[in-house]
């Protein structure tokens, strides 16, 4: 029986179908095609003693305006596995999902847990096959059966393992916190703090990236999702309040139409407000 | 270069083939960010700037201040290249000198304002790279605002807003200030402390969606008594 899979995998090679339509549509649009929503970002992921930590800001950029102020980065992939993404946020997004829809046949279909080289695997074959048109930077961190494991795939394809990774537009100011700070086995609170202050030094240095912290950690118990981890110390500080008065903007008609409803069925569902 | 398969033919390659060396320009200009805005009222005159300096997705300085004060009574704000900024400033400087040492008087904002326009239009062909706003009372003791764009075209205004995050604060500006697409608002004239308080609060706002503002606010204020200025901090991220 063969294996479902979301993914069709097209014909041998490299896909140019819409080559030539690109072409055609940059020159109509004279050089000012529209620009994709980029996540601009810091994320970081650590291996420590009983799993993996791994970290994100939360700000997206669309050419130089902050578009979301509370994004997240952190996609989830299986119960066992989570992904941050950095680059083009549509990319990152729907390439997440694939591999998740896709690791969630499998399981359905073998009765197994997916293991995290087969994650990176998926990511680093459909990304090939893309020829980094698919602008997905993406730090895959999990916990299986054969260990802690951390993986980040770039958008050309490559594969990297490390105990230690941070990718995006602010990954070489992580990166210098991660080199000063990592040491193998570290304990959760050690790991979580030096994550937390990889993305807090990304977020001051790098202009892409900026407002809170979220972090996940994954162990063999399960996982601890702490979206924010650490919120922005700037807060809104603005003195006077902009409210307008009803009649600002004029009203020049008004005109009612009553609904006529017929109650056909009632069904009551009290709500727990604990 | 690019053969004719540009169009037509879907799903084959494009023949890339190398032509021989090809030439990179080499840019004249960077862009190191900034939001400067002035406003005028009855009998002062505010310029206040961020003080974030940036390249690309770096920053430079956190602490680099775009009004340079001129005369007792104007200060110019300066956003856009910081090496066509601090060139542009010098030579302002030095024409007042001469202005003052011929003509035994300072120059006015009107005539400072003159003056700038036909500097900058003087480069026309390779243009200074700066948005321009003049900020201060005229002879009558009034507050004036003279905006500019990077050749010298100018206007005098009641209020502007230029550098990166001009677009997102000069429509708050318009209804605030200028009151418009607003009803049966009484149209009070601007104080000076309402005047301050809403520059704050507007480039607060502008930091939070403008990468390229932040850091600080340095409000520049001038009435007859003389340029007060004050220092607020913004968002570091």
């Amino acid at each position: 029986m063969a294996l479902s899979n979301v993914l069709q995998t097209p014909a041998a090679g490299f896909n140019f179908d819409n080559a030539a339509r690109n072409a055609a549509l940059e020159g109509l649009f004279d050089g000012r095609t529209p620009t994709p929503l980029k996540t601009g970002t810091t994320i970081a992921g650590v291996v420590f003693k009983d799993g993996v930590v791994l970290g994100a800001d939360t700000r997206a950029t669309s050419s130089e305006v902050v578009a979301d102020k509370m994004c997240a980065k952190i996609h989830y992939i299986a119960p066992n596995m989570y992904c941050c993404g950095a680059g083009t946020a549509a990319d990152t997004e729907k390439t997440t999902d694939l591999l998740s829809s896709n690791l969630t046949i499998f399981s359905l279909n073998s009765g197994r847990n997916p293991r995290v080289i087969m994650a990176v695997n998926i990511l680093q074959d459909m990304l090939y096959r893309y020829h980094g048109q698919i602008g997905a930077s993406l730090i895959l961190g999990g916990v299986d059966c054969t260990g802690n494991h951390l993986y980040t795939v770039g958008p050309y394809g490559s594969v990297d393992k490390m105990p230690y990774l941070s990718m995006g537009s602010g990954h070489l100011a992580a990166l210098g916190v991660l080199e000063d700070g990592y040491k193998p086995d570290l304990e959760l609170d050690k790991a979580k703090e030096l994550v937390c202050v990889a993305i807090h030094t990304g977020i001051m240095s790098d202009l892409g990236s900026g407002n809170n912290i979220d972090i996940c950690v994954i162990t063999r118990q399960g996982v601890d999702y702490i979206r924010p981890y650490q919120v922005s110390e700037y807060q809104d500080k603005r003195k006077t309040k902009y409210k307008y008065g009803p009649g600002t903007t004029p009203v020049l008609t008004e005109k009612v139409v009553p609904l006529k409803l017929e109650v056909v069925e009632e069904a009551v569902q009290p709500l727990d407000t604990a | 270069m690019l053969s004719s398969s540009t169009f037509g033919d879907p799903g084959k390659m494009r023949d890339y083939h190398y032509t021989g060396p090809v030439e990179h320009r080499f840019s004249p200009y960077s862009f190191n960010g900034g939001t400067v805005l002035a406003v005028a009222g009855e009998d002062f005159a505010i310029v206040a700037s961020d003080t974030r300096l940036s390249e690309g997705y770096s920053i430079h300085s956190r602490d680099s201040p775009k009004c340079y004060k001129l005369t007792d009574t104007t200060v110019v704000g300066c956003s856009g290249f910081h090496g066509d900024c601090l060139t542009l400033t010098k030579i302002i400087d030095a024409r007042l000198k001469m202005y003052k040492h011929s003509n035994n008087k300072t120059m006015t904002s009107g005539a400072i304002a003159a003056m700038l326009s036909t500097i900058l239009y003087g480069r026309r062909f390779f243009p200074y790279y700066v948005y321009n706003i003049i900020g201060g009372l005229d002879e009558h003791g009034k507050g004036a605002v003279y905006s500019f764009d990077p050749v010298g075209s100018y206007q005098r205004d009641t209020y502007k807003a230029g550098g990166s995050a001009s677009a997102m604060l000069q429509p708050l500006l318009d209804n605030q200030i200028g009151f418009k697409n607003m009803e049966g608002v009484q149209h009070v004239p601007l104080t000076q402390e309402k005047a301050v308080q809403l520059v704050k609060d507007v480039f607060i706002s502008a930091a939070e969606r403008d990468v390229y503002t932040g850091d600080a606010l340095r409000v520049c204020i001038i009435t007859k008594e003389g340029i007060s200025e004050q220092t607020v901090p913004l968002r570091k991220d």
